[in-house]
């Protein structure tokens, strides 16, 4: 089993959303971050005072999935949530060791 | 009495009112989340204290029997004599109304003086202060504009206030800046307004009220009043319009928080002439007010001192620009009780506006240093570092605004 951390423009995450979904996702936590990486923050200016903004807000989308999965839910994520820009966010993979389903106890696969 | 002038003035009364919640909301939404209950507090808690103060000796202090041209002294205390005959500052109300009316004035003039030391002030240091402040620096200085004192004796025209509570509140706001410090992180940390939506509230709340407080100020239902109400609505407009120009000219953007304050300027710059000008000097009143304030508000960061919600540049500075601004477009084309200004061929006129102004200056200054000294010995004026950093909502009142 495999996480899928994905963070996006905020925009993006209906086009994510409905990505996911036509292959089968049918799950997702989703959560407001700020963050920065290449894409500079911007200028905000208040009576004549201009601030730095280093963090923008991003939307941080995690999945759990099978294994055999990941590629195409990457490639999927990538696709929708490309604009051509600096900022459009990164796809992480990671390992999860157990899943388990609070209402039935299910462990595993049966509880993703 | 004149039931007419009696139901305009009982409105306008309740719409000056109405103007120090709205000061809470324009304050209120340009501190941090952190801050927001105490200083929505410090405005709307006025409307507590200075009315206690004026009953029981704010009244007579500053509209009481003159003593030597510089306060009232105490005969009507406790609103001793004070009924619902009309006169002596009014043929046509209540002696009563016309007291109310002027208690919406006093209530305002302090609560605009909180902006200065926002998020940082302790709560029994804020209310030691209004105390002590509108007892020796509003009710001698109202006294002497309106309540028969010194100024109003010698021809200077105020005619709702731009001296007694714009240039009083400003000068106080200087001093009150300077002495508590600056806030913790001023220059390095960015201190983002939290809520520019209730700013612009607030301002548009203070914008309907200012009708009241401007054009109540000709105590009558008439001509004069017509001529405030007019002149209130054009400078304050022109004034948005030019604050918003120059941030656009310099630094690229027009924003909602110009705006916002532009119109504040513009108000508070007409004020003491709105009964006395034509709506076309009032355009050119509003014009140079939001321009000028906007530069006053810049040079803050220049001369080093925390003035968090720009009092001195709002109220300071457009309240004297007014007071001149009288002395140039004051027309007694416009109001036969009034005079003529430079501009109308009266040069003298701009001279005692200037004294007035700057003597008002002067004493707020220097009694506002006295006050702030001996509440800074027997109480302290600022939280510690650590309530500083939790917010003052927490600290001082055990509440926070938002739980979301």
């Amino acid at each position: 089993m495999k996480k899928i951390e994905a963070i996006i423009k905020p925009f993006k995450l209906d086009d994510v959303k409905e990505a996911l979904n036509k292959i089968g996702i049918k799950g997702m936590t989703v959560s407001e971050v700020k963050g920065y990486g290449r894409q500079k923050g911007h200028k905000e200016i208040y009576r004549g005072a201009e601030y730095e903004v280093d963090f923008i807000p991003k939307t941080k989308i995690e999945i759990i999935i099978d294994a055999g999965q990941v590629d195409q839910v990457v490639e999927t994520i990538r696709e929708a949530a490309n604009t051509d820009k600096i900022g459009d966010g990164k796809i992480f993979v990671l390992p999860i060791e157990e899943v388990v389903r609070v209402r039935t106890g299910e462990k595993g696969r049966d509880a993703i | 009495m004149n039931t007419g002038d009696t139901a305009f003035m009982l409105v306008a009364t309740a719409m000056v009112m109405l103007m120090t919640p709205g000061l809470a909301l324009f304050y209120g939404g340009m501190v941090r989340a952190k801050n927001v209950l105490a200083t929505l507090m410090q405005s709307f808690l006025c409307l507590g204290i200075v009315s206690i103060l004026w009953v029981a000796f704010g009244y007579s202090m500053a509209f009481g029997p003159d003593v030597g041209g510089f306060v009232g002294d105490l005969t009507w205390a406790g609103l001793k004599g004070v009924g619902t005959e009309v006169g002596p500052y009014s043929d046509t109300i209540p002696h009563l109304l016309f007291a109310a009316f002027q208690m919406m004035f006093a209530v305002i003039t302090p609560a605009l003086i909180t902006g200065a030391f926002a998020e940082r002030i302790k709560f029994t240091a804020y209310l030691a202060f209004t105390v002590l402040w509108t007892t020796l620096v509003y009710f001698p200085v109202c006294h002497w504009v309106w309540g028969g004192g010194w100024i109003g004796g010698h021809g200077g025209l105020d005619f709702a206030g731009g001296t007694v509570i714009h240039i009083n509140s400003g000068a106080a706001a200087l001093v009150a800046a300077i002495m508590i410090g600056k806030r913790k992180g001023w220059g390095r940390e960015p201190f983002h307004p939290h809520n520019l939506g209730m700013t612009l509230l607030g301002a548009g709340i203070l914008w309907f009220g200012w009708f009241g407080f401007n054009a109540g100020s000709a105590l009558s239902a008439g001509k004069i009043a017509t001529v405030a109400f007019f002149a209130t609505q054009v400078a304050s407009g022109a004034a948005a319009l030019s604050w918003i120009a120059m941030e656009w000219l310099t630094q690229g953007k027009p924003t909602t928080l110009g705006a916002a304050s532009g119109a504040i300027a513009g108000l508070v710059a007409i004020t003491p002439g709105s009964g006395f000008v034509g709506p076309n000097s009032a355009i050119i009143i509003g014009l140079v007010a939001g321009a000028l304030c906007y530069f006053a508000v810049l040079s803050k960061s220049k001369l080093g001192y925390d003035d968090a919600l720009d009092v001195v540049g709002v109220h300071g500075v457009g309240g004297l620009w007014g007071a001149l601004a009288t002395g140039l477009f004051a027309s007694t084309a416009v109001n036969p009780g009034g005079a003529d200004g430079l501009f109308f061929g009266n040069p003298a006129l701009l001279g005692i506006q200037a004294m007035d102004a700057f003597s008002t200056i002067i004493y707020s200054i220097v009694v506002t240093f006295v006050i702030l000294k001996v509440i800074d010995v027997v109480i302290g004026l600022r939280v510690s570092r650590d309530e500083e950093i939790q917010g003052l909502d927490l600290t001082q009142h055990s509440e926070t605004g938002y739980s979301l």
